[in-house]
């Protein structure tokens, strides 16, 4: 059958190809577009960061020095907030999926979304508000009763802006993605496996252990993970409520507490000028790439998994 | 992501609802049945000029949804109801111009804004409060008219760009606010402090509210055997550095940091908290607690009394203007260059604990609009209205009319350059 | 005629029915009666965060105890870890129940239709309103939204349908990378690029858009390649089978397939960018009027509002925490309708696989 025999057929096949190759080159541009801004970010930061990596602060000390205790500070926080969170995550994401009844699990998980439609800026004020004056007598009894133990050593502070309540503030914040991503890794459980751990004879949490939670641990990690680098990002709501200072410390509800880059970005950008700008803008770099880590981590964590 | 729903999955048809009409939203295409089993019509390819063509989506409640987001539309789109605009046979000056600078000045800033905009309905005054550095930054670059800062402009942080060429910067005081020394301990209502004991409760040196200190200058006070928790600023300040400029002028031995913007000292009781407000609120909610805020943010908050010239003042607004009204201007290069050289340990009777904040504005424009519009406004933040405007809404202390009559004059002297 | 009774073999060595909630009001009981002696020997208050715990704990050590004696440790670990996941859920409830009490109490105050039609411009102190914050934010959302849902869809299709290769796997390592970038660092990015291309008077409300999509685009990406990964093969292939060429069957019949997907994934990546606060801080600026232009002069955005209302206030400080809170309820308002609106459109877009 010769293409020949029908002239539209021809054109037709013309217009397709065409049209194939119009849409491919679009999408591929697409792609490539976010190859091109994630680049000129990075550019970006190297470029405004580089007088300040070379030079140190515009008060004259080193740049690492200037950095170590802020990134001890943000991934502090994080791996605070994070161990808060995961437990807390796993079991709401088992209770909507394993243990509460079918028809009330919809709407549990929705009002757990609802955490998640909370700007930071709102957590920073109920951070401010509520949050720190409650935990200021959780925090006497720790110094006074449990003070020895170099996380709760005293003095306690009076205003409650302690990594405690900041650790709080960022686990609520993180939860609600973990525990959507976790619910659904839990939903995806093959039933056979779940329904032959019954069979033989097993527990309701034995049978979480035997087939829920193997199945799920890529997801639990990718959950972490995905809260983790929001944790780590975290601007406003750490600004507002963390009473920071330069250093280096693993007291949780003192007054002496060390910042995150993020927040002392927030803080001190609006004051600075020349050198103190690029300063900070090599802090922003640092993050960028403790989250690229960490993410790369993460990516190798679940590939490793999947593909073994 | 969260909140999608997972592998769709296999329901089953209801039979029964199924009949309600159908709105064709058309895709000109062939058709594809996207819905299986919903609608009651059946969509056919036929020729083209039959009415119903395309794919078919069933939407028995889109007409509803379009006729709220139509609502919310035309409710958002109207113009702010207290924003007439300007009327036909409006002309007075108009126009938009930006500014920027210390947030120290923001409520008074906002406050001469709106008195000029309610007088010139056609001008929009936009002033950012993104810091005095900011501000001085955007206002060397051309960006802004004029910049609100707590610090004089230096002569050597670059060439001014809006200003015609061989201009300077000049600094206005326009702001006086004084600097209360606040603190919430139970049982206590009034406390004195003189320069040393101030400073060494602040660097951390004097640790208990009870410390001999402090209790010889208050004998009366029932003051409590506890931790003084010290509540300073965590992010940069004006409302800092005239504080630790203040300290370490009055007690020069006990603070020897040198006076900046970051709180210097970091002790077990100090306590950093953002913006004016971060402090007040953690000395409210705090226990025995201790701070410096701007005064019109104090609210309600006992502050302590200060020692000047061997008498105990609180503040006021008459005692901090005389304060500035007391101090000589710095020597600078032009005569209308009105930096203000506080004399910290003041006259008799004066709150010399004050923060001065200035309008850096050019001795000379480029655009002959800028400088016709400045000179207006800033006439207008000189003037005693002007002045009172801002003491009411932002408890601002108005400027001693010897101070205000400086700046005026300095005002009347800005020309442009063609 | 036998009188040995015999147990129920389906009950035996189990607790009955009601023994969860006895237990409970056991130790309710005896931690209350303690605390309260306690307390009131001391002549303090009665310590109800105390009392919480201890009960709660109390209760979970006792009926563990008696569970294992009674039905073994097996079943009594079952037990256990039930009452944990409950408490994990409750525990999780307590901060959002207190959210949402300060927020709606204290943003009821200024919750009128003053709030809803004026703007701050020559407003201090009492009265004044949020319009100009609500506009500017649905206007800046909405051009984030214009430019990161094409970009993002396009990403996503490519990398389901055409992707195979260096280019597909670096794009979705570094979509990744991107969902890691820091607000305010996105933010710095818009400002410079700004100011690169237009100079002085680069706060503009396009600036801040710009800056949203950079946040928002690995989010549309991410859940429209979920989606689009889930439509089935059979659909493709059918469309192949009937002639239609590959771009033709990804626009008529994949992306309509997982359109309900790709919207919620799109209300949801809006939802997240909306509440953002440090990169509008810093490009689109401040204003106190209505500015309807999103390529002249700064815009004012919602949550930039909230902040700004509480750092700064005024002399009459409680108009402005009042103005703060009532804006905070109002985002987070938004973002629910944005998010029920996700739901909505997922219900009623859904394909219904059923024959």
């Amino acid at each position: 059958m010769s293409a020949t025999t029908n002239g539209s057929t021809d054109a037709a096949l013309r217009g397709r190809r065409l049209g194939d190759a119009v849409f491919a080159g679009m999408s591929r541009w697409a792609g490539a577009l976010i190859l091109i801004v994630l680049a000129a970010v990075a550019i970006f930061l190297i470029a405004q960061a580089l007088p300040a990596l070379i030079q140190g602060t515009d008060e004259g000390e080193s740049f690492l020095a200037y950095v170590l205790p802020l990134a001890f500070g943000t991934v502090w926080a994080a791996a605070l907030a994070l161990a808060m969170a995961i437990p807390v995550a796993i079991g709401i994401a088992l209770f909507i999926s394993h243990y509460a009844p079918r028809r009330l699990a919809a709407g549990l998980g929705y009002i757990i979304d609802l955490l998640a439609a909370v700007p930071s800026v709102v957590f920073g004020l109920w951070g401010i508000q509520v949050l720190a004056p409650a935990t200021v007598p959780l925090a006497d009894w720790l110094t006074a009763n449990a003070g020895w133990i170099p996380l709760f050593a005293g003095p306690a502070s009076g205003t409650g802006r302690t990594m405690l309540t900041v650790a709080i503030v960022l686990a609520v914040m993180i939860l609600p993605i973990m525990t959507a991503m976790c619910r659904e890794v839990f939903l995806q459980t093959p039933r056979l496996n779940e329904e032959a751990a019954l069979a033989l004879g097993a527990t309701q949490w034995e049978m979480i252990t035997m087939s829920v939670l193997p199945y799920g641990r890529p997801g639990i990690v990718s959950a972490a993970m995905l809260g983790l680098g929001r944790a780590l990002g975290e601007t406003m709501a750490v600004a507002m409520v963390l009473s920071p200072a330069t250093v280096i410390s693993f007291a949780l509800v003192t007054t002496q507490n060390p910042a995150t880059i993020a927040s002392n970005i927030a803080l001190n950008f609006p004051e600075a000028h020349g050198l103190g700008v690029n300063t900070l803008i090599a802090t922003g770099l640092v993050l960028f790439v403790i989250t690229l880590a960490v993410n790369a981590l993460a990516r190798w964590y679940v590939n490793r998994r999947t593909v073994g | 992501m969260s909140g999608v729903s997972g592998t769709p999955r296999v329901r089953a048809v209801r039979a029964s609802a199924a009949r309600t009409s159908c709105t064709a939203v058309g895709f000109r295409s062939p058709p594809v049945y996207l819905d299986w089993g919903r609608c009651s019509r059946r969509v056919v390819p036929t020729a083209p000029h039959t009415a119903t063509r395309g794919s078919v989506i069933a939407l028995p409640r889109a007409r509803a949804l379009l006729a709220t987001f139509a609502a919310a539309g035309l409710l958002l789109s109207g113009c702010a109801a207290n924003e007439p605009g300007v009327d036909a046979d409006y002309d007075g000056p108009s126009g938009r111009f930006n500014a920027s600078g210390s947030s120290a000045q923001e409520a008074a800033q906002a406050a001469w804004i709106s008195g000029y905009q309610e007088a010139y309905p056609g001008v929009t005054i936009n002033y950012s409060p993104v810091g005095s550095g900011a501000g001085r930054a955007n206002f060397v670059e051309g960006w802004t008219v004029y910049a609100g800062s707590d610090a004089a402009l230096d002569e050597d942080e670059g060439p001014l760009v809006s200003c015609a060429d061989g201009a300077t910067a000049l600094n206005l005081p326009v702001y006086i606010s004084p600097i209360a020394v606040i603190f919430n301990v139970e049982g206590v209502d009034d406390l004195r402090l003189d320069p040393d004991t101030m400073a060494a409760v602040f660097n951390g040196t004097i640790g208990t509210w009870n410390d001999p200190a402090i209790a010889a200058l208050n004998p009366e006070a029932a003051l409590p055997d506890a931790p003084i928790t010290v509540v300073h600023r965590s992010d940069d300040s004006g409302t800092t550095e005239n504080f630790t400029e203040y300290l370490h002028d009055t007690a020069p031995d006990v603070w020897t940091e040198e006076p900046s913007d970051t709180y210097a000292y970091r002790f077990a009781g100090a306590d950093g908290n953002q913006g004016n407000s971060g402090v007040v609120e953690g000395v409210r909610n705090g226990r025995n607690t201790i701070g410096y805020a701007d005064a019109s943010r104090a609210g309600g908050l006992s502050s302590a009394q200060i020692l000047v010239e061997g008498e105990w003042v609180s503040f006021s607004d008459e005692a901090a203007a005389a304060a500035v009204a007391a101090s000589p201007f710095a020597e600078r290069a032009d005569e209308h260059d009105l930096v203000i050289e506080l004399d910290r340990t003041g006259p008799a009777g004066s709150y010399p604990l004050v923060l001065v904040s200035y309008m850096v504005v050019c001795s000379e424009y480029r655009d002959a609009g800028d400088a016709a519009f400045l000179t207006d406004y800033a006439s207008w933040v000189a003037s005693e209205e002007g002045q009172a405007r801002s003491a009411e809404s932002a408890g601002s202390a108005p400027l001693a009319e010897a101070t205000a009559e400086r700046v005026r004059e300095a005002v009347r002297s800005i020309g442009a350059d063609g | 005629m036998s009188a040995i009774t015999r147990a129920n073999p389906l009950t035996a060595g189990r607790l009955p029915r009601w023994a969860n909630l006895a237990v409970f009001a056991a130790a309710a009981v005896v931690f209350g009666v303690g605390l309260g002696l306690t307390a009131a020997a001391e002549r303090a208050e009665f310590p109800v965060p105390a009392f919480v715990i201890t009960t709660v704990l109390g209760y979970l050590v006792l009926l563990v105890v008696l569970s294992r004696v009674v039905e073994g440790p097996r079943r009594a670990k079952d037990r256990l870890m039930r009452n944990l996941v409950v408490a994990a859920f409750l525990l999780a409830l307590t901060p959002l129940i207190s959210l949402i009490v300060t927020v709606v109490g204290r943003g009821a105050a200024r919750f009128d239709i003053t709030f809803f039609t004026e703007s701050m411009r020559n407003v201090t102190g009492e009265g004044g309103g949020v319009l100009h914050a609500v506009v500017g934010t649905l206007e800046i959302t909405a051009a984030a939204t214009l430019i990161s849902v094409p970009i993002g869809l396009l990403t996503a299709i490519y990398l389901v349908e055409y992707g195979r290769g260096w280019l597909a796997r670096a794009i979705t390592f570094f979509v990744d990378v991107m969902t890691g970038i820091p607000s305010i660092v996105a933010g710095l990015f818009a400002f410079s690029l700004f100011l690169l291309l237009f100079g002085p008077g680069s706060r503009m409300g396009l600036s801040g858009a710009v800056a949203l999509s950079i946040l928002m685009i690995p989010v549309v990406v991410r859940s429209s390649e979920e989606m689009l990964k889930l439509v089935p093969r059979d659909l493709r292939e059918a469309s192949y089978a009937l002639g239609v060429p590959k771009w033709r069957t990804i626009l008529k019949v994949v992306i309509p397939t997982a359109i309900a997907g790709i919207s919620t994934g799109v209300m949801l990546a809006i939802a997240r960018v909306i509440g953002e606060t440090a990169p509008l801080l810093i490009t689109a600026g401040f204003t106190q009027s209505m500015n309807y232009d999103l390529t002249d002069g700064d815009m004012m955005s919602l949550p930039v509002f909230v902040y700004n209302s509480y750092i700064s206030q005024g002399v009459d400080a409680q108009a402005y925490i009042d103005r703060a809170w009532a804006g905070a309820l109002t985002l987070i308002l938004i973002v629910m309708l944005l998010n029920l609106l996700a739901r909505l459109v997922a219900k009623i877009f859904a394909p219904k696989l059923g024959r």
